[in-house]
């Protein structure tokens, strides 16, 4: 069965003048991982961006058009309600260096007042370490500094952090380019496993990558959605004469 | 020829080496001189009876100056109430705008705000708050010195919440967590040595301003912890000692010197513990 949590409507964004992204009508599939892929500067981490809303933090940023969750417009919601609803890792591990590994998982609950009992907060810490595939690697540290992780368990750290708040969607702008290839096959594995729960939506320069784990890939070019399939169609029978090209590395 | 040239190079680099260095200790000299001279004056009145008790009039022997102490203190305490809320705010603004027209015009403020003469500072208040309420304050005195804390505050608060990385922000704002808890509960907590720096530095900055407090504050030789009426502060007693013609007051004047003195040298040291104790490692 498949349905749809996420979708636009002849979306558009820019800053300032530059238009950014052009007239984009997509649909993303609950519980499968979209892979957004593209050449640099296509617009792929504004568009993630603008799903969440984080696009907001640039002042001269604008949108048209619509983006629907679960059938209601994310420009009618309150960005800060959203953006519990829709969880983001970065390209960068980003913990909170002031916090524990602990105070990190539960960051998302504490930074907005949540009151937890002291089981309700041990639970939510391991379950999500245990889902972002790092519990057993910090499980005897869980209150040492988050920044005294390699970067590969950082990122995983941030991945436990915004699985802490129970999001529909993940958002994940090229979360193992900064990573090396053992801790990028760790997060492509944990993000296999998290689809049962979670929609994953990852942005990444890395057509391996993107063909390894995804089971959507919508390709990018110049802000216009150029192709949208399964991925196995897209490897293997692309439409678009430019998704070939990028596919096959004659460009981008 | 080439290692003639190459001598003649390094000939020059020792000169110039030479040249900062003494310079560096040329102008080291007249400012421990300074310290020490007055450490000299200083420690010799000073003891438990002078920073217990308060001031004997003129022929007297002895007298403290224990009311110019709380006097001094609760000024700045007072001060530092006004000044770091403001300052804080203002340097978490000038952190986050961007450069629109409030921001340029409130920069030059500060900026001039920093060169204006205490002194005018002083005359200033004496017109705004002291001629108003018909008499001089401890308080009228506080407000005075927190616009001379200001500038400090407010640069430091800005200079450090630049350092902050963007990407923190990012991370509290994707989880959901609104932005004004964003930045007291992730920003500030990370920019926490640099604000506090700022604020002691501040502090060391007004502890020793005599002209603000001459119009506001005026200074009183008994003791007083109402903050509404005239009040003793140590620069101000060290004035009024230095100018009396008796020997035995000079001797005064030169023990609360050393004790403001030693104040802001703690102060300064307390500033660099807390810059490699506290500082967040990005």
């Amino acid at each position: 069965m498949e349905s749809t949590i996420l979708r636009t409507e002849d979306f558009n964004a820019s800053f300032g003048t530059t238009h950014v992204l052009k007239n984009l009508n997509i649909k993303i599939q609950r519980k499968k991982i979209t892979a957004i892929m593209g050449p640099s500067g296509c617009g792929k981490s504004t568009f993630i961006r603008c799903i969440n809303r984080m696009h907001e933090l640039n002042s001269n940023a604008t949108t048209k058009g619509k983006i629907y969750l679960d059938g209601q417009n994310i420009y009618e919601q309150n960005p800060t309600i959203l953006r519990r609803k829709i969880g983001m890792v970065f390209q960068n591990p980003n913990p909170f260096n002031t916090m524990s590994i602990y105070q990190n998982v539960l960051a998302g609950y504490t930074l907005n007042s949540y009151k937890l009992t002291r089981t309700k907060k041990d639970e939510i810490v391991e379950e999500s370490l245990k889902n972002a595939a790092l519990w057993d690697e910090v499980k005897n540290t869980l209150h040492k500094k988050g920044t005294f992780l390699s970067g590969g368990q950082q990122q995983r750290l941030c991945i436990a952090r915004s699985l802490a708040m129970k999001p529909e969607i993940i958002l994940l702008d090229e979360p193992t380019s900064a990573l090396d290839p053992i801790s990028t096959s760790k997060i492509e594995e944990l993000l296999y496993g998290l689809k049962r729960i979670y929609t994953i939506i990852i942005v990444t320069h890395n057509i391996q990558q993107a063909g390894r784990i995804s089971d959507y890939t919508a390709f990018f070019y110049l802000g216009e959605l150029t192709e949208m399939d399964e991925t196995k169609t897209i490897f293997t029978n692309p439409k678009n004469i430019q998704t070939q090209n990028y596919i096959t590395g004659r460009f981008g | 020829m080439m290692k003639e040239r190459l001598r003649f190079r390094e000939t020059r680099n020792m000169i110039f080496k030479f040249f900062i260095i003494v310079c560096t200790l040329i102008s080291i000299i007249p400012l421990v001189l300074l310290i020490v001279y007055i450490f000299r004056q200083g420690i010799s009145v000073i003891n438990w009876h002078f920073l217990t008790s308060l001031p004997k009039p003129v022929g007297e022997a002895g007298g403290g100056i224990l009311n110019a102490l709380i006097g001094s203190l609760l000024i700045i305490l007072v001060a530092t109430m006004i000044a770091v809320p403001f300052g804080v705010s203002m340097g978490m603004y000038f952190s986050e705008s961007s450069p629109n027209w409030v921001y340029k015009i409130a920069h030059l403020c500060v900026d001039v705000l920093q060169g204006i003469p205490s002194i005018v500072i002083g005359i200033i208040i004496y017109i705004w708050l002291v001629k108003p309420f018909g008499q001089f304050s401890a308080f009228s005195g506080s407000v005075a010195l927190s616009f001379m804390m200001l500038p400090s505050i407010i640069k430091s608060t800005e200079e450090t919440l630049k350092l902050v990385p963007h990407s923190l922000k990012e991370a509290s704002l994707s989880l959901g967590v609104p932005y004004y808890k964003t930045m007291l509960r992730v920003i500030m907590p990370a920019g926490i040595s640099g604000i506090l720096n700022g604020i002691i530095l501040g502090v060391a900055r007004v502890a020793g301003e005599t002209a603000p407090l001459l119009f506001t504050a005026f200074g009183n030789p008994f003791m007083s912890f109402n903050i509404f009426k005239p009040i003793a502060s140590l620069p101000l007693i060290i004035f009024n000692y230095a100018i009396s013609p008796y020997e035995d007051w000079h001797r005064l004047a030169w023990g609360a010197s050393f004790i403001l003195v030693s104040m802001v040298l703690i102060l300064n040291i307390i500033t660099k513990v807390t810059e490699t104790r506290w500082k967040v490692q990005f």
